[in-house]
This record gives structure tokens, sequence and C-alpha cells, in this order.
């Protein structure tokens, strides 16, 4: 065998590796190191490490519905090939809480979660999401809704003009389960100002999150990475939420984004490699020792990436989706839904069992 | 077991069959990686990583193969079948160069029409005109030639050499198990005939490559047969400067059934390639098939080189899979993973200053 001490002596990364078989946490200093190994098996079998010790040779994924109510958004993000500025603007739309049902209902099977994010509009009032959320929820009362970001559950509170926890309250009694994780992009400040200024801070997105969890709720987290960020700043932002985590345990599944290129206003230097995709997906791993899932997202990844993915730290393969717009308006060229089928033979191709999964990530194998 | 094979491989010993079976099935992914990553760096310890500028050029797309794994060809009597002419040909050529290309990669069909003479004036038109090596006419087609022209595939050999052929690709060698062959491609000629005409190839003092392509109806063990095949004819020829396997792309294809392998059963089929074919100094990485990520992490399981840049490519992209990549782009994701990217021939002479 070759991954042996001597293995990682050589490579200097011993004392990491002893840290990692301990089960003990990493600084940021060990997590750069990891990021700077010239050898991205020897990191890959580290983060596989943790990751097999948490799930053993489980893969998830999720039937669910990916529904995006508007692409109208005020706050233009420069790395944005989706928002459109207001309603008039040509590509613009807006779906009402029935084009919403009708599209769930045209779903290949019931989902078990609802995925409903789109942008910051500016008129629709909190009250139009109170009676999607209901109309949803009396339709299938067992679907998980995971609906919103921290970013426009900020967004509503400022338009509602009351405070973002008010708001988290009144959507959980319309039907609200869950936040999903977008809108984190990078914490550090100095990358915000350039790629989403109009968006709310770092530690608004994470007080946000800080609430949800308060009210019991729990919620996923991204980082959208590889656009002008340095592998310091992802690090700070992966610290980050690691420390909220500490508090109250609310994440259940880490989403890391890679920036798509196309059709973006934001234009960089140096796009992503494969390699740096997975290694930032193996530092993942290994420096959120208190999340428990890694999603290897297909829309964003590309589906063999993201199947490599899964022997780099990530354990869950997301979803069968339907329809997905953010990422494909950004040059995704993965298919806009897979088959359960399709998803189980996958996970088994790469070497892992299937797991069916719900939101939370309670198997639901047998009722499948 | 797996202990003692790690050990051996390390040590720069030879693997059997068994082995290379254990290792297979039994490896750690990662680990399995680093082995082969291991045994690249032994046979290039420059830390380079090699590429060619050509072009795929398919002067017919007639075929009477009918093989269930094509999306590409066209029966002899079916719309859409096509003859490259000369000028199309030069044309093509001329862009090649132009861009920095040293060479064009030429397959076509089985087409029944065509004499060897054609093949010969193609060639010669070629050499006459433009200075550019020719790789050209997998074994299922010198075979082919030798039915239609009735002479030894040796002799076919000998006369497309004379009018300027250079060397020949590994294609149609998909698996080299005949019960395989008989299922998938029928018509195509079977593995002994395939490795007939390399070995002819190499007494004749042309280098040739050696594919595989895998992921349709043979088994894990049918995989391996097919690398000790190759293995054994290297060991009395040393005529093969590269192995080059790729896993089948089922969309379109009459086998649109069977299941995409997975970049992870890629990569272990990469590794164990290189493990096992300790005579072969070279195996390619598939971007065409794999996309630039997993090629990219395939230098890490094997791969040294990167192919070709493939100006033109008909056959996989028939087949629902079209990637593009361009010479910078492969520089840049080489270079990112810690190697320099160097332009070689088809022989691997890296050609400086390009």
């Amino acid at each position: 065998m070759i991954f042996k001490t001597e293995y990682f002596e050589s490579i200097g990364l011993a004392d990491i590796r002893e840290k990692v078989a301990r089960g003990e946490r990493l600084t940021a200093e060990e997590g750069l190191r990891l990021f700077e190994c010239p050898e991205p098996l020897a990191v890959g079998a580290l983060a596989n490490f943790s990751r097999s010790r948490m799930h053993g040779q489980r893969a998830y994924y999720v039937v669910n519905r990916h529904v995006n109510y508007t692409n109208v958004c005020v706050n233009a993000c420069t790395f944005c090939a989706y928002q459109r500025e207001e309603e008039e603007q040509s590509g613009a739309f807006r779906l009402t809480t029935e084009d919403v049902l009708q599209k769930l209902a045209s779903s290949p099977a019931v989902p078990r979660e609802v995925h409903i994010v789109g942008g910051c509009h500016p008129k629709l009032p909190l009250s139009y999401f109170e009676e999607m959320l209901s109309a949803i929820r009396a339709e299938y009362p067992e679907t998980v809704l995971k609906c919103f970001t921290a970013v426009e559950i900020g967004h509503f509170a400022q338009l509602e003009g009351i405070d973002s926890g008010e708001v988290l309250k009144r959507l959980q009694r319309a039907g609200l389960d869950m936040l999903p994780g977008g809108g984190a992009e990078i914490f550090a400040p100095r990358v915000r100002e350039q790629v989403c200024p109009r968006k709310l801070t770092g530690d608004q997105w994470l007080d946000v999150h800080r609430k949800a969890h308060a009210l019991g709720m729990k919620t996923n987290c991204t980082m959208l990475f590889g656009h002008i960020e340095t592998r310091e700043e992802r690090l700070d932002h992966l610290i980050r939420l690691r420390e909220l985590q500490d508090e109250h345990h609310g994440f259940v599944c880490f989403i890391p984004l890679p920036f798509l290129t196309e059709n973006s206003a934001l234009r960089i230097d140096h796009p992503l490699t494969g390699l740096e995709k997975l290694r930032t997906i193996a530092v993942s791993r290994l420096m959120l020792d208190n999340v428990p899932h890694i999603k290897a997202y297909w829309v964003m990844l590309g589906v063999k990436e993201a199947q490599a993915a899964l022997k780099f730290g990530a354990d869950d393969f997301d979803g069968t989706v339907v329809e997905e717009k953010i990422g494909h308006e950004a040059g995704a060229s993965t298919s806009q839904g897979m088959t359960r089928e399709g998803i189980r033979e996958m996970i088994e191709g790469c070497g892992f069992s299937p797991v069916e999964r719900d939101s939370y990530f309670n198997s639901v194998e047998e009722q499948c | 077991m797996l202990n003692r094979i790690f050990e051996k491989v390390i040590a720069g010993e030879r693997i059997g069959f068994d082995e290379a079976d254990l290792l297979y099935c039994e490896a750690d992914f990662h680990e399995l990686g680093t082995l082969a990553h291991a045994v690249r760096m032994r046979k290039h310890p420059e830390k380079a990583v090699t590429y060619v500028v050509d072009r795929n050029i398919n002067y017919s797309n007639v075929c009477t193969c009918g093989c269930k794994f094509c999306a590409f060809y066209k029966a002899p009597d079916a719309e859409g079948g096509y003859v490259l002419d000369f000028d199309e040909l030069d044309r093509k050529i001329e862009e090649t160069l132009a861009l920095g290309g040293t060479q064009i990669l030429m397959q076509g069909g089985h087409h029944p029409d065509l004499p060897l003479s054609w093949y010969e004036d193609m060639l010669r038109h070629i050499k006459a005109n433009h200075a550019v090596h020719v790789h050209a006419f997998s074994p299922p087609e010198i075979v082919y030639f030798s039915e239609l022209n009735d002479m030894t595939p040796r002799e076919v050999i000998r006369r497309l050499h004379e009018a300027g052929l250079d060397s020949i690709p590994g294609g149609g060698a998909e698996i080299l198990v005949d019960s395989v062959r008989s299922e998938i491609a029928p018509r195509k000629c079977p593995a002994g005939e395939w490795l007939g005409v390399m070995e002819d190839a190499h007494h004749l003092g042309l280098k040739t490559t050696a594919t595989m392509m895998f992921g349709h109806v043979e088994t894990a063990r049918q995989r391996l047969e097919h690398l000790f095949a190759v293995r054994e004819l290297q060991d009395r020829t040393g005529g093969f400067t590269a192995f080059i396997p790729w896993t089948f792309q089922p969309d379109h294809t009459a086998l649109s059934h069977c299941r995409k392998l997975t970049s992870i059963e890629y990569l272990r089929m990469l590794a164990v390639s290189r493990i096992v074919l300790d005579n072969v100094d070279n195996v390619q990485v598939s971007w065409v098939t794999m996309g630039p990520d997993i090629s990219q992490l395939a230098l890490f399981f094997g791969g040294n080189d990167f192919g070709s840049t493939m100006i033109e490519e008909n056959v996989v992209k028939a087949a629902g899979v079209s990637f593009r990549l361009s010479r910078d782009e492969i520089h840049r994701l080489v270079r990112d993973a810690g190697f320099e990217p160097r332009q070689r021939s088809m022989d691997y002479t890296v050609l400086e200053d390009r």
C-alpha cells in the first residue's frame, strides 16, 4: 500500500494526516497546505477517509424539484447570468402560485423536496410568498419545502420593514421547512464588494441562518468559488461556516459551487480547472468537520466531475432536479434532470451504495 | 496479497493476469491512481505532458461493417454517405498546418467501391503537396482492403507505406476478445487479425498505437485480456508508441441501452493499463470522451499524454459527446496540474519552440 506514514511524510502532510485520523480540527494554515499539496490524490484520500468515517460507502440522492419563481432581481451581481433588472425586460419572468403548482404537478414523481429560489424582486410582498407556501403545503403535505436563500429572506425583511427573524417565523407558519444555502458566495468583504456589492453582507447571511437555526429550522450552506477570491478567502469562508455550525448544528449540507464563466459579466483570468474544484471539495470536507454532508452538485460540476467528487469528500449527488435555470443560464452543459434509476446506477458505478434520502438526509430507502 | 502486488509494481516488476485482476477489482481508488502515477513518473521523470496538434479526417463515412456501437457510419446505399475529394482534403490539411499541426489522423469506413489504388493515390497526393505526417487506416480497414483486393494485409501495408503512409492508428481494437467482437462488431476483423496487422506493420518499420473501447458488453476480465494481448505483442515487436483507452459512448448507437461508465471506472481502467503495460511508453488520457476536468485528473492516474488537439473530430461527436479544447486550454490544464505541456510528433519526439 502507498498511503502509509512515510508517504505522507514525503509530501509534508504527516501531521495533518495524524490530525485527520484522530478527528481533530484543522486550522486555516493546514487547509492552505492541503490546497498547495502537489499530489491531489493524497488530499483526496484524506478527504475520502473523513467522508468514509462519516458515511461509509453510502452516497445519497433526493427526488426533488427545483422551481425558480422569478429572475427579476435588484442585486445585479456581476457573476450572475440569470438576473433581469425588471419585469419588462426581455427574458424576465415571474410565476404565479398557480404556475408553481402546475410545474409541481407536472413532475415525473411526487417530489420529496421542493427547492424554490428566485431573485430579490423589487415589488413582491411577503404575503405573495406566504400564499405560495400555504398553497403548496395544502397540496403536498409530505413534501419538504426548502425555499428562499438568506439573501431573499434579508430582502423580504427590508421590503416589509421588519426583522429577518420575523420573516422566517411568518414563512415557517406558512409551511417553510428549510432554507437552501444559496447566496453565501464568499464571505470576505473585499470579494463581495466586487462581485455582489448590493447583496447582503457575509455577516448578515450568517445572521439569517443563525436565526433560522434558533427557530429549529435546518438549513444548507454554499460557497461560490473560482472567481476573484483567493484560497485563503475560501478557507475563511469555510471557517466562518464551521464557527456558526458550532452554535446550533443547524447546517445539514454544504454545497461547493464552482463558478461558471459563460454569460456572466464577471471576467476572470484563471477559470477553475477540474483539479482545483476537486481540491476545494476535499479541503471543504476536511475543514467542515461539524457539517455532516457535502454535496457533489452535478448540475454545476458536470456529471463526470461530480462522480469523481464522491471520491474527494462529497457524499451526496443531489437530486433528480427537473428544470434548473440559474446554472444553465451561466453555461452549465448538463441536462435538466436525471432519473432516479440513472442516479442509482451511476452511484453504483462509482463504487458506492445509493441511498435515497429526504431533505434531512434520513434514508427513505424502505419506502421506495 | 494486494500489498505484495503494490510492492512488485513499485519495484518495477511485471505483474500477471490474476494480480492485475485483483488490483483492478480490489485496490483503493486513490492508492491505485497513485501507484499508476508512480509508474508513469518512473517512465517520464521530466514532469512534462505531451500532446500532438492534429486533425481527425474521416475520408469517408460509408461502411459495410454496421458495428452496433457506431453512430457515425452510413451503409453504402444509405443517404448521407460521402467520400472526401482531394481538394477538400487539401483544404483540411492546409488548415491543420496553419494551426501548427504536424499530422493528420485519417480513418474512414469499409467502403466497398474504393480500390487500393484510390488510397495509394490519396497518399501520394498528400505527400506530394504537404509536409505532414500521415497516421492512417486502422487495422480493420487494412484487413478489409486486403480482402477487397485479394492480397495479404502485409502486402496492403507495404503498398500504402510506399505510397506515403507513416504510421497506423490503433483504432478498431474495441475489445480484443472474439466473443465480444462477434456481439458488437460481427463483421469487423477478429482480434487475431487486428494484432496481426499491427505485428506486420511493426515488422515493416511502422509505429502504431493501440486503443481500447470499453464499457459495453465486455466483462472486467475481458478488458484485462485486451491489455495482456497488447503487452504480449509489444514484447515481440516494441512497435506500439502509446496505449489509449476510452469509454464507449452509447448515445445514438444500437447499444444505447448500455449504462455509461462513470469517470471513476474510467480512471481505474486507465491506472491498471499504465501498470500492466510496462512495455508501452505512453498512455493517453481521453479528453474527447471524458472532458477537460477528468482528463486533467487522469494525469494522476497514469496518463502522460493529452492526445491530440483534434481540430476536427466526428465519430465521438456523432455519439452525442462534443468537448472542444484549444491548444491554450490544454496548456492551462497541464500547467495547473503541475506539468509542462510539450508538443510532440506521432513518435513522441518533443518539438521545440512551438
